[in-house]
Order: C-alpha cells, then sequence, then structure tokens
C-alpha cells in the first residue's frame, strides 16, 4: 500500500524541482507586475509604499487616447507585417522548391537577416532611410525622382519593410518545410490528372499546407506585438506617435512617465491581448487533434 | 484503345544509366505486367511512359505518335499509385472527380459519373469521407476509382497492392483482374510480386538490372525460361539450381554434379548433344520432383531431408544434394521424416539446362 503511493508520487517528486524554479523564475515577476498594476506606483518608492489603486489604472488607459492610439499602431503594424510576410514568404517558398544548381546556397542567402540582431537590423535601416546620406534617397536622387521622408511622413511603412526584411525567412523557412513534407505522389496524381502548376498550388498545396500556415501566422503575430528594438533604434516612436507601438510606450511610460502602476497595467493588456491568441493557437491545434484522433475512431469501428 | 510502344528508351540519372535501350510494344487492351526485383528498373519505364520522369534518349510512342515531350495529363492516361496517392483534404467524391472538375465538365456528368465508378468498386456508401477515415482496401478503391472516372485509355498501375496485407491482397487481386476484362484498356501493371504477374497479365515483362529479360505469356515464362535469371524469378517455391557437367556416356548424355547423376532424355539431351560448352547449370522446379522409392537411379535426385515446411496440402522439404540446397513439393500426406535420404524422381519434361558462363537456357 504505502509502495504503491511512494510510487505515484515519484513522478511528481522528480518535477518538484523545475516546477519550483518555475514559480519562482516566471510566475513571481508575473504576480509581482499583476499586483503593481492596481497601485499608483512611482520607481523611487517600494511597492508596499505604494497607494492601492484598484483599477484606476486599467480605467484610465481605457479612456487614454494616447494609449488608444499606441494600441492602433500596433494592431497596424502586426496587421500589415504579418500579411505581406505570409503571402511573400509562402510565395518564395513555392518558388524555390525544387531542385536547381545552388539552390541551397540561396535558401541559406534568405535565412541571413533572420540571424543578425534586432539592434544591428535597427542601425543598418535608419541608415539607408537617412534623409540625405541614405542610400534609397541617395538612389532615387541618382535616377532623378524626388526624395522621400522615409523616417518622417512615411515612418510606419518604414518600419513596417524593416519588420517584413528581417522575418519573411522566417515564414519562408516553415512554408518550405511544410512542402518538402507534402506527399509526393499526390501532387504527381494531380499532374496526371490535368492540374497546371498554379491548379496545383490551389487545389493541393495550400490546402495541405494550411495547417502549418495557421501556425505560423499566429506565431508571428504574437511576435509582431511585442516587437521594440528595431523601431526603438530607428524612430524611437516617432515622429510624434506614428510609430509607437505598445512596447514602446509600455517602456516609456515606466522610463520617462516614471508611471509604474500604468506601465504594468498596459502590460497586462498586452498579456491578456497575447493570452487570447495563443489559446485560439493552442483551441486550434486541440480541434485538429480532435477532429483526427475521430477520424481514426471512426476507422477502427469498421475494421 | 491505344498501342504503345517503347523505341530505345534510355534512363539515365547523372552518369549513370538505370535503363538501357528497353524495346516494348503493347498491343490494344492488352494487360502487361512489368516485372522483377526492386531496382530493375520497372518503376522508371511506368514512369516514363507517364511523364513523370523525363526520357533520357529514345521515344516512347502512343498509337505511333511521339509523346516524350508532352506532360502527364496531354497524353489519355490514368495511374494507381503504390501509396494511393489520394488528395487528404479531399473527400471520396471530390477525390474521384478531381480531374473532371479540372476539365471542367458539367455537373450532372460529374454527378453521374461519380456514382458509376463508385458503384463499380463498392464505394457508394463513403463518397462523403475524407482518406484519413478509409482502412487501406478502401483507400486503394478510391484511387482506382478515380483513374477510372477519367476514361482514359492507358491505365498505369505502380505496384498498387503491395501496401496491402496479404489477405486483402488476394481479394483485391481478384477484383482487380474481373476490373481489367470489363473495361477495355491498355493496363501497364509494375510490381515484384510475380504471383500478382502470373494471376493478372496477359504478358509479362521480366525485367533486371535495367534491360529487359524475357516477355511472354505467363507460361511460356513458366514453362521455357530463356535465362537462370527468369527460371529462378519465376514460380514459388523458386526452382532448384545445381552446378554440374555434362558427359556422353554409350551415346547417352549425363549431366553429373556434387551429389547427383543424371541422364537427360528427349527434347533436353538433343540440345544439350549440341551445345558446345561442357560446364551447365541444372534448373529443376520444387514441383518437378516426385518422391518415389522405386525410382531409377539415373532418372532421379537423392536427397537428405532436413527441413519440412509444412504449409496446408502441400509440404516444402529443404534438401541437401551434395552440398547445395534444394526444395521439394511434396504432398503433405507424405511419410517424411527429418534425417532421412530420400529417392526422388525427375520429371524430364521440367528438366532446364543453363549455360554456367553466360546463363542462358540451352
Amino acid at each position: 500500500m504505502r509502495t504503491a503511493m511512494a510510487n505515484r508520487l515519484t513522478p511528481y517528486m522528480f518535477m518538484a524541482p523545475a516546477a519550483i524554479i518555475m514559480a519562482i523564475a516566471l510566475m513571481y515577476p508575473l504576480g509581482y507586475m499583476v499586483w503593481g498594476s492596481f497601485r499608483d506606483w512611482n520607481p523611487s518608492q517600494t511597492i508596499g509604499e505604494a497607494e492601492f489603486v484598484g483599477l484606476k489604472n486599467y480605467i484610465f488607459l481605457w479612456n487614454d487616447p494616447n494609449f488608444h492610439e499606441s494600441l492602433g499602431v500596433t494592431l497596424r503594424f502586426a496587421f500589415f507585417v504579418v500579411t505581406i510576410e505570409m503571402v511573400i514568404g509562402v510565395g518564395l517558398a513555392l518558388l524555390l522548391d525544387r531542385e536547381i544548381r545552388g539552390i541551397s546556397l540561396l535558401r541559406t542567402m534568405f535565412i541571413l537577416p533572420m540571424m543578425i540582431a534586432p539592434v544591428v537590423v535597427g542601425l543598418m535601416w535608419r541608415y539607408m532611410y537617412h534623409p540625405t546620406v541614405g542610400t534609397f534617397n541617395r538612389f532615387l536622387d541618382s535616377i532623378g525622382l524626388p526624395r522621400v521622408d522615409w523616417l518622417g511622413d512615411h515612418a510606419l511603412t518604414s518600419v513596417i519593410i524593416a519588420d517584413i526584411w528581417q522575418w519573411t525567412p522566417f515564414i519562408f523557412i516553415l512554408s518550405l518545410a511544410a512542402l518538402q513534407s507534402l506527399p509526393r505522389s499526390a501532387l504527381e496524381a494531380a499532374r496526371i490528372d490535368g492540374a497546371t502548376a498554379w491548379q496545383q498550388i490551389i487545389h493541393i498545396k495550400l490546402p495541405l499546407m494550411m495547417p502549418v500556415l495557421i501556425v505560423t501566422a499566429l506565431l508571428r503575430l504574437i511576435d509582431a506585438f511585442k516587437v521594440l528594438e528595431v523601431i526603438l533604434v530607428m524612430t524611437e516612436g516617432g515622429p510624434g506617435l506614428s510609430t509607437e507601438i505598445l512596447a514602446l510606450r509600455i517602456s516609456r511610460t515606466a522610463t520617462e512617465f516614471r508611471e509604474l502602476g500604468v506601465a504594468a497595467a498596459m502590460s497586462n493588456y498586452l498579456l491578456i491581448l497575447l493570452l487570447l491568441l495563443t489559446v485560439g493557437m493552442f483551441a486550434f491545434n486541440r480541434w485538429q487533434e480532435a477532429r483526427a484522433a475521430r477520424l481514426n475512431a471512426l476507422v477502427e469501428e469498421e475494421s | 484503345m491505344p498501342t504503345i510502344r517503347l523505341d530505345n528508351l534510355v534512363k539515365r540519372y547523372g552518369n549513370v544509366e538505370v535503363l538501357h535501350g528497353i524495346e516494348l510494344e503493347m498491343a490494344e487492351n492488352e494487360f502487361t505486367v512489368l516485372v522483377g526485383p526492386s531496382g530493375c528498373g520497372k518503376s522508371t519505364t511506368l514512369r516514363m511512359i507517364a511523364g513523370l520522369e523525363d526520357v533520357s534518349d529514345g521515344e516512347i510512342y502512343v498509337d505511333d505518335r511521339p509523346v516524350s515531350h508532352l506532360e502527364p495529363k496531354e497524353r489519355d492516361l490514368a495511374m494507381v499509385f503504390q501509396d494511393y496517392a489520394l488528395y487528404p483534404h479531399m473527400n471520396v467524391a471530390q477525390n474521384i472527380s478531381f480531374a473532371l472538375r479540372l476539365a471542367r465538365r458539367p455537373k450532372s456528368e460529374i454527378n453521374a459519373k461519380v456514382k458509376e465508378v463508385a458503384e463499380m468498386v463498392g464505394l457508394t456508401d463513403f463518397l462523403g469521407r475524407k482518406p484519413g477515415a478509409l482502412s487501406g482496401g478502401q483507400r486503394q478503391r478510391v484511387a482506382m476509382a478515380r483513374a477510372l472516372a477519367k476514361d482514359s485509355g492507358i491505365f498505369l498501375f505502380d505496384e498498387p497492392l503491395s501496401n496491402l496485407d496479404a489477405k486483402l491482397r488476394g481479394q483485391m487481386r481478384a477484383e482487380l483482374a474481373l476490373m481489367s476484362q470489363r473495361v477495355q484498356k491498355n493496363m501497364i501493371y509494375v510490381t515484384h510480386d510475380q504471383i500478382e504477374a502470373m494471376t493478372l497479365a496477359d504478358r509479362i515483362v521480366v525485367m533486371h538490372g535495367g534491360y529487359i529479360q524475357q516477355q511472354g505469356t505467363p507460361e511460356e515464362l513458366f514453362k521455357r525460361p530463356v535465362n537462370k535469371f527468369v527460371a529462378g524469378f519465376m514460380g514459388m517455391p523458386p526452382m532448384n539450381f545445381l552446378d554440374g557437367t555434362l558427359e556422353e556416356r554409350a551415346g547417352d548424355i549425363w549431366v553429373a554434379g556434387d551429389g547427383f547423376d543424371l541422364k537427360l532424355s528427349g527434347n533436353i539431351a538433343t540440345k544439350a548433344k549440341a551445345h558446345s560448352s561442357r560446364e551447365v547449370t541444372l534448373g529443376i522446379r520444387p514441383s518437378d520432383l516426385n518422391y518415389a522409392d522405386d525410382a531409377d537411379p539415373s532418372q532421379a535426385l537423392t536427397l537428405d531431408v532436413q527441413v519440412s515446411e509444412y504449409v496446408g496440402a502441400q509440404s516444402v522439404l529443404l534438401c541437401k544434394c551434395g552440398s547445395a540446397q534444394v526444395m521439394v513439393e511434396v504432398n503433405s500426406e507424405t511419410p517424411v521424416a527429418l534425417g532421412q535420404t530420400l529417392t526422388f524422381a525427375v520429371n524430364q519434361r521440367g528438366v532446364h539446362l543453363f549455360d554456367r558462363a553466360t546463363e542462358i537456357a540451352l
């Protein structure tokens, strides 16, 4: 009896150290942040000295036009980068899924932008966008076109372009992996059935890649909501609030405005948004697994 | 339905030539089976006919029209794949009708066709299912139905039964035979299973090492193999081979070797006498050896029985003849004890001789 009990407890005992570290390293700061978001908290105070204000920070943000603006920028940024990256990434994968000479070198080159540190990417693009000595405007000069105020009037577009440059490879490699794991014979059957290259993509390749594409898009979306360094280096959120995405606003609220409570509340809003996306992703996975299990059960029932 | 002609068909991958000039003609409504061990080039040949592999040299003619530069869809053919190659995201009806939908046929025609072929292969109740919810045999039927729905003149099969379990394979084989009688098409079927080849084919083409070894009716290949490879490949259990020397004694011709001394008679004796080389390989099928205590020793093999494999009505005895192994098929009722030395009469009409150097039949 005692041994049986000990046996049942053993796995939990082995898991305990990891669980304790997780609790300290993950749950404690998270709880600290949630706790702080209910207080009017200045960086010079300890959290205990700060006044408890209930939901005041959340209500304030709910009505704050600057927060709305920032959230709007974030949503626009995320929507455009993910949409455009998906189209280009999947398109490239469809184009490069073939055996031609030097293809592996080409694939490696496509993945390079992803390997560069975000700060470096930000600096690089900032110099390329420079109004007078930047690569783009010098090029426009040389072919006799008017200069573009990249990081001024078109700041959001410019940071979106930089993000697309950096993160399209991520979607490209995942799509390529998905494409290469497609059943070859189904594609051959489609050729014999009379499908053109375009029809193969529409009717066979894309539908079969869809589960991977949905997860990839969600991963990118979650990432796009948290982007900070590249934009910080390129525009610092400006001009005005035109590129001030949420992560940047949170950082400025905490450091410049010295409103730790508000910053914590804002973080929680972002966290809730990301949680919804993550839960959505898990739900999608579960739904797929459940469907596969149901099909298997059906087959076994018959045989 | 069209005739197909392969003219000096060559396939190279880089510098490696895997098919060395295949010459083959397939008549109208003929069921041709390409058979051979893996790597013999049979699947490559089929895939070249389908247009899934490029032709390195030579030409494929369908009704005297060269087709090797055409896309698969322009060749008027349907194909059944080894792994079925169904479209996993489409249900059975959509799988079957895919080619027709791409061809933008009218809806009523598509529905009628799906219904017709589904009835033919017994899938009417499963039209709404996705392939993932079907058993292996049912998937195989969907693949067949999809090929049938196209109404092409040429039907290609790439080892369609090898993913099924033994019982189902036998059943599907029978259904295939029935179907090939009903639909008048030119069928080309690739398999490594010589039983499938024997049971289905109007004509068998045995391939080995990128060459055609022999082609003919199943009976021709079984009874008159042109070389040692074909003799050993066709038939189960396989033919026994014993190395020996031809000797003339008092006007008769004998073949003698380690543990046996056999007098030849009839047709094979004439051929042996005329042959220039004395070094030969004797080939006898397990079914051409009959247990007979009183057999004439000059017409019999004396064998040590080592293992008896009971397979129902028949038993296969694994025996030693000198240092070589010989298999014998006997009625299971035959009283045989292991370790016995027994005499087996040789059916003279079943004696094959091959030149030992060239392995070509005498």
